[in-house]
């Protein structure tokens, strides 16, 4: 009889223990939750100019927004965000191969983002692009996601 | 118990009558803090000193003579402790000039290399520390495994020492970034997208450990963190714990011929001298080592971290260079998840599988253990080369099987391949020399730990610009 009362407190300090544990290990999560500030900082619409300044089948490098502007040979334009998609590197444009190769691990992608080789598992991301009156403005909040190339993704004049 | 109470009475009452008024006050001073006598004059003072000293009394006062030998533990364990001392003397030096905020962090280092007294010294000590302790307590971990050293009592000890093992790796991994160079940038960026690669969780834990989507000041302060607090808090109690266990097992494993029984009662001496002794020996050799290295090699720093160029090529460091060999031919998932997470289980899994004998204390277990670790060994340093020229130059799943996901033909294939290889290779190992299972065992282990090498070698050595295969004499 007394027995079974003492296992018993004796379990409810275990819990009670527990209970205390489970509060600062939620807390813990919480102090390491990223804060707003750090995506607060990291983008906003970027202009790149009127549509003129950049010819079709040309790739223009907007190092602060860390973006490419790319105009397509049919006067479309695409905005590819210059991390490489197998593990974050930042993709140069060689203009003599006419494609993206990216230093760390190889991959390499086509004017449009697609890729040409392996690791990277699919095209770059993009940042929406937008066109009024004559000016292309980039979205550099969040990166849009893709397998792969498609029509719908770009804007014409 | 009582006899050991009346014995420590006994020299607190005899010493000060014997040194006499000579010492006087400096005596008094050492008595109120160390109950032992200060300069051991018998057998008897030397017992007291090691069971009543805080720290001495985690060694035994005898121990058997033959695990003495120094080639039975190498004193690795020792020269770990010794380079972890070492780092926390640096790493406290260096926190007083450090700036953990990616505007200031370069310029600090750069300060504290050019202007602080002995500054370039303490930080290359530091490095060098921190890349020697990898390498020891892997050894420290190829002796224990070995020696057999991780049957019962000792299993749990394993355990903790796996642990220890990735706490350093951890450690090793948050300081690469403090610099904010390119080298640090660049390898952290590589290997916090690793993260995203995890199901599910991947771009949440990926998030936590950036503080944020990108590498900057939040994932700066994290890692600053982990690397001054968390992680090294964390070494020195398991370390506690390591050392107590490895008392309570009685010291370390007796070591036996291949044909001799265990001993019962092995010859005993005393701990002083003749542990404490070597043990600081080695201690001091390892010291002056370190001190000599690094007047002489310094530290790396690139330039300052550029986030818009990605160098190339972009390594990672050279304890990573396996999983990175491995990255350039698995889908990430497999080669930065799943075979990461199968080798840890592995290697926690060691003490808990189910042996046919115990064979601990016996190196390498057998004559015929030996003769197929050594086949083992071969097989992976003949292998391994192959299957990366192969799939560098001509294997390649994805065109073969078009239509197939990657995860499939560039994961899933080739690893239920290899390991149906592995399995392979265990059997027929296993029939060939009518060996038992410890053996087959302790083959399989050498032939992963070989390839892994091999891997690592490869990476380091082998890969150039865009992490093409080249021979490191052609540039
Ligand atoms: C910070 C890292 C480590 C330190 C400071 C350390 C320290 C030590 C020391 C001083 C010993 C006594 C014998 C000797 O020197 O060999 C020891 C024994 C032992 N260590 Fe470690 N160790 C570390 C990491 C590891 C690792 C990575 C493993 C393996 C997974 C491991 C497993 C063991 C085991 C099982 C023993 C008992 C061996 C025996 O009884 O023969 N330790 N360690
Ligand atoms: S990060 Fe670009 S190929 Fe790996």
């Amino acid at each position: 009889m007394t027995g079974s009362r003492r296992g018993f407190v004796w379990k409810i300090w275990l819990g009670l223990g527990g209970v205390a544990l489970a509060e600062y290990v939620w807390i813990a999560a919480d102090f390491l939750r990223p804060r707003a500030r750090a995506r607060a900082s990291n983008g906003a619409i970027v202009v790149a100019g009127p549509v003129e300044r950049f010819e079709p089948g040309s790739v223009t490098a907007f190092p602060a927004g860390k973006f490419y502007l790319v105009r397509l040979e049919d006067g479309g334009f695409i905005a590819l965000y210059r991390e490489c998609t197998h593990l974050g590197c930042t993709v140069p444009w060689l203009d003599d191969e006419g494609r993206f190769v990216c230093p760390c691990h190889a991959s390499a992608y086509d004017i449009r983002g697609n890729v040409l080789n392996p690791p990277a598992p699919r095209a770059l991301d993009l940042f929406p692009v937008r066109i009024e009156n004559g000016i292309v403005k980039v979205d550099t909040r969040r990166a849009v996601k893709r397998q792969t190339f498609e029509a719908a993704q770009v804007t014409y004049a | 118990m009582s006899e050991k109470r009346e014995r420590g009475k006994q020299t607190a009452e005899a010493e000060p009558a014997e040194s006499g008024e000579r010492q006087g006050v400096l005596s008094g001073v050492w008595h109120s803090i160390f109950r032992g006598p200060l300069v051991p004059r018998s057998d008897r003072d030397r017992k007291l000193i090691v069971v009543q000293n805080f720290l001495l009394h985690f060694r035994p006062v005898r121990l058997p003579e033959r695990s003495l030998r120094y080639t039975h533990t190498w004193g690795l364990g020792g020269m770990s402790l010794v380079l972890v001392l070492l780092l926390v003397a640096t790493g406290v030096l260096m926190m007083f000039v450090y700036q953990p905020s990616p505007e200031e962090a370069y310029g600090s280092i750069l300060a504290m290399r050019d202007e602080v007294l002995f500054g370039k010294l303490v930080r290359n000590v530091h490095h060098w520390s921190a890349n020697f302790l990898v390498i020891v307590a892997l050894l420290h971990l190829l002796r224990v495994y070995f020696t057999g050293a991780f049957h019962t009592p000792r299993q749990f000890n394993w355990i903790i020492g796996v642990t220890l093992l990735l706490c350093i790796l951890a450690s090793n991994f948050t300081g690469y970034l403090l610099p904010w160079d390119q080298l640090s940038y660049w390898a952290i960026t590589i290997s916090t997208s690793m993260i995203g690669y995890v199901p599910l969780a991947g771009e949440w834990l990926q998030g936590v450990v950036r503080g944020g989507t990108d590498i900057g000041s939040a994932t700066l302060i994290t890692f600053y963190t982990l690397h001054t607090t968390v992680v090294p808090v964390t070494i020195v109690v398991l370390m506690a714990f390591h050392f107590w266990r490895v008392r309570k097992a009685r010291g370390v494993i007796v070591p036996r011929g291949p044909d001799e029984e265990p001993e019962e009662y092995p010859e005993r001496v005393l701990a002083l001298p003749n542990l404490l002794l070597r043990e600081l020996a080695v201690a001091l050799a390892l010291v002056a080592f370190v001190l000599v290295f690094s007047v002489v090699f310094n530290a790396p720093l690139g330039n300052e971290a550029n986030p818009g160029m990605s160098p190339n090529p972009a390594k990672a460091p050279w304890y990573f260079m396996g999983i990175q060999e491995l990255l350039l031919h698995f889908h990430p998932f497999f080669a930065v998840v799943l075979i990461p997470l199968l080798i840890a289980g592995a290697l926690l899994a060691i003490p808990y599988l189910r042996y046919d004998s115990d064979a601990s204390g016996v190196l390498l277990l057998s004559h015929r253990g030996r003769r197929m670790a050594a086949i083992a060994a071969v097989t992976a340093v003949v292998v391994t080369p192959v299957l990366i020229v192969l799939d560098e130059f001509w294997f390649d799943a994805g065109a073969w099987l078009p239509g197939m996901p990657s995860v499939v033909s560039n994961g899933l294939l080739p690893t239920v391949v290899l390991a149906a290889a592995l399995a392979g290779f265990y059997v027929a190992l296993k029939r060939r020399y009518a060996a038992s299972n410890n053996e087959a065992i302790q083959a399989s282990f050498v032939l992963l730990l070989t390839a892994l090498a091999v891997l690592t070698a490869t990476g380091v050595w082998l890969r150039g610009p865009g992490m093409a295969l080249v021979w490191p004499w052609i540039s």
